[in-house]
Parts: structure tokens; sequence; C-alpha cells
């Protein structure tokens, strides 16, 4: 118990002090989750709003495939990703692997499918009420998706939080295709299984308050924005 | 093209077997305001889908003044609009966005619009917390502003108030002085003397009569127009 305590002890000094090594894991965190969550609203919430506006053959199989995929094993993205971008494979000339620009793919192929579901029933909830008025007035499939998607605004601010809790939270695939490589590759969540393993529980500790934190406090901004929008649209 | 004469021929709905449109014949010529009278069931808000586009007929044939249909030149306003969760000025200019019609000038053709129909002054509300009334007369202007040259309102003042719907007709008034042509359901008599050229009455899916409103309620000729004027209209029509 002692022992606890004084790596809890350790885990706040180091924050206290705004340690370097807990600084550059963070912001790298942050830097390959945001663009991983940026790429997979662009991404993933058009693709859930075609998918629910959208007439053509095979759609429930659609739906039920990206359903499906919300709860892809983050390993098995990661074996996935890391044949694409191993040497003898597809992307192998790029020289990806092993950069945050691997694990930023790898957190791609691991949110879209998760923001395009809920963004999928969002959109056609309120496609099954603007229907006919939008049909009356002539709009295409395309800018149906488009007028979907910014009135249902608010109601996808949780797909993208959803996306972005996925990609901060997720390990496995990161530590397959970035290698948690001190300086280069190691995130907040790689960071905390390695020092972990290594017996280094205050770093391991700090970085998971850390990690808590920022998601904590990602989702009560995001709550006070939508709450403070909604007031005035809905 | 014009649109007009629009000729309806045997035209019927039948979804899962049962006719909602049960060989409706009518020809509409392209000035005026013709008034769809009918008991609930009747067909009246099938029929103007039909025509709108949203509901394909199961038989019969429209002809469209010889010419192909059109759907940029019919317009709808429905019994309950639906308002984006955006401001005023947004919701009038939504019918622009699919005609290709920029930002900018979606704002400017929003704003006269408003003006025009008494809602300049709430441009930047939100438009879901405009009255019923209010809305309305948005969704009538958002129809206006793409110029149609058919109208179709679904029943457009129902469950509005005395105020509310003058205000309504105002604006419909206005629109049949432009020349579009205007095809409307109600239950509301007194609102059909006051604007209707003509009326077409409609009972079990087919047109029973289609007359000038003054002979419809001063000589109607079929019984079931008799009862419905007054309020006599056996039950099983009214189902």
């Amino acid at each position: 118990m002692g022992g606890f305590s004084q790596a809890f002890a350790e885990a706040f000094v180091l924050l206290w002090r705004f340690d370097a090594q807990v600084l550059e894991i963070v912001l790298r965190s942050l830097q390959v989750s945001s663009l991983a969550v940026l790429i997979g609203t662009a991404v993933g919430l058009p693709l859930g709003a075609c998918l629910a506006v959208g007439q053509f053959p095979g759609k429930q199989t659609a739906a039920v495939i990206i359903n499906g995929f919300m709860g892809l094993p983050s390993v098995v993205v990661g074996v996935v990703v890391y044949l694409a971008l191993s040497r003898s494979g597809p992307m192998g000339e790029f020289g990806l692997l092993y950069t945050p620009s691997a694990m930023v793919i790898a957190q791609v192929v691991l949110v879209v499918p998760l923001m395009a579901a809920i963004a999928r029933q969002v959109v056609e909830d309120a496609w099954r009420n603007y229907q006919e008025e939008l049909a009356a007035l002539r709009f295409g499939w395309w800018d149906t998706v488009r007028v979907l998607l910014h009135d249902c605004r608010f109601s996808l601010s949780v797909a993208v939080l959803a996306g972005l809790g996925r990609a901060m939270s997720e390990v496995g695939a990161v530590m397959i295709v970035g290698g948690n490589i001190d300086r280069a590759t190691r995130v907040m969540t790689t960071a905390i299984a390695l020092e972990t393993s290594k017996g280094d529980l205050p770093l391991a500790i700090a970085l998971g308050i850390v990690l808590l934190v920022l998601i904590l406090l990602l989702n009560a901004g995001a709550f006070a924005l939508r709450t403070t929008v909604m007031r005035r649209f809905e | 093209m014009s649109l007009f004469p629009l000729q309806l021929r045997d035209v019927t709905f039948r979804p899962n077997g049962r006719a909602v449109l049960d060989g409706v014949d009518l020809t509409l010529s392209g000035e005026g305001i013709t008034v769809v009278l009918g008991p609930n069931g009747a067909g009246k808000s099938v029929l103007l889908r039909t025509l709108c586009g949203l509901i394909p007929p199961t038989g019969g044939t429209l002809d469209w003044g010889g010419g192909a249909f059109d759907p940029l030149a019919v317009g709808m306003v429905f019994q309950h609009p639906v308002m984006l969760r955006s401001s005023v000025i947004d919701n009038i200019a939504l019918g622009l966005v699919p005609r290709g019609v920029g930002a900018r000038e979606r704002r400017l053709a929003g704003m006269a619009m408003l003006q025009q129909i008494g809602l300049a002054d709430r441009a930047n509300d939100n438009a879901r917390q405009l009255s019923g009334g209010e809305q309305q007369r948005l969704a009538l202007g958002r129809v206006w502003l793409t110029r149609p040259r058919l109208l179709l309102l679904d029943e457009p003042t129902s469950s509005l108030d005395p105020s509310a719907v003058e205000a309504v007709e105002r604006i419909v008034r206005q629109i049949r002085t432009e020349g579009t042509k205007i095809l409307m359901t109600t239950h509301n008599l007194g609102q059909a003397t006051r604007l209707a050229d003509d009326i077409v009455f409609l009972a079990d899916g087919r047109v029973r009569e289609h007359v000038p409103v003054r002979r419809f309620f001063s000589q109607p000729a079929s019984a079931e127009a008799r009862q419905f004027i007054q309020g006599e209209l056996p039950w099983h029509l009214a189902f």
C-alpha cells in the first residue's frame, strides 16, 4: 500500500513539474489522435450520412458491416495496417511503418466505422422527419447529405467524441504500427503499458491521470458547447 | 414549356390493394386557386403528393401540358412544415440550395422574401421558435422563393388561429397574383369560399365534382357533396 501511495505521490510531482518526458508524450498523443479524428470526421460522418440517405442495392448489408466494424479489435487493425505498410506490403514504398503517420492511419481505420455507424443512425432519424420536405424542395442526395449533416451537428458531436475517445485510449494498433519508439512514436497508452511492465509506476500513473483528465475535459467542453448552441437552435 | 393544362386520366394509387386514389380524372388550367375538398381519407393529400412526384401512381397517366414533368416547377407546402435547426433566413432560402444558388444570393433573396411575408425582423432568430402561423408563412415563402408554376398546399392552415389563417391566406393570394397555379386542400369551407376559383370534390378516391366555387356551394350536383357541405357525410366515406 505504501508503494502504491508513493507511486501516486511521485506521479503528481511529475505532473506538477511539467516533466518534459510526460509533456512530449502527451503532445504526441494529442497530435496523432486529433489528426486521426479530423480525418475520421471528414470521412466517417459523410459516409454514415450517405448510408442513411442513399438508396442502393446492399444498403442493409453495408449498414451491418459498418456496425460490426465498430467493435474491430485494435490489434487486428494493427496487424492489417502493419502488413499494408511493411516493406513487402502494398504501401511499403512510402516507408511509413514505425512513424506517427502509421499510427494515424491505424487510428483512422478504427474510428471511421465507429463515427460512420453513429452518424448513420443520427442522420437516418432526422431523414425520416425531413424526407418529404426536402424531396419536395428537390434536394438531390448529396445536397440532402450536406443539409442533414449540418442539421444534426449537435447530435453528431457525440460521434466525434466517441471517435476521439477510441483514438486516445487505443493501445494495440499503435503499439504494432508505431513500435512505441522513445521520442518518436511513444504515446500515452503505449507508454503506460511499457512503464507498467517495467515497474515505473509513477510515469504510468502520471500519464494515466493526464489521459483521464483530457478525456473528461474534452467531453465536458463538448457538452457545454452543445448545450449552449442547442439552446439557440432547438 | 407550360405544365398546363394538367390532365389526370384514371390515376390510381393502391398500396397493399386498398384504393386510395381510384381512377381520378381531372383537368387543371394554369390559373387561379383550385381547392380540393373531401372527407378524411378521401385521398386529398395523396393526390397532392402524387402531383408533387413524391408518390408514384399505381396506374393512370399524368399529362403535363403535353410535356415532361418538371419537378423544379412544382412546389409543395405541408400541413406541418419542417424547420431545420437554423435561423429563419437559412430556412427560407433552403429551396435555393438544390437550385445551385450561391450563399450570398440566397441570403439576399431570402431577405427580400422575408420582407414580403412580414418576417424580416425575425431573420436571425431560431426558426423553430417561431409560432405555428409564422412557421407556416415561412414554409410558404420558402417554396414561393423557388418560383413554382404549380404550388400544392396540403391543409396549410389547419390548427392555426384566425389571425394566422388570415396572414397565410394573404400570402396565398399574393402568390396567385404572380401567376402561380395553386392547388390546395382544406377542411375549412369558409376558407374554400374565400380563396377558391374552383372546387374539386373528392370522395372514396374519386373526383365527384369539379365546378366553380359558387356553383359547388349553391348547387352541389352529387349527393355526397351536398351531405359534405351540410356536415352529414355518411360515416363510411369519412373513415
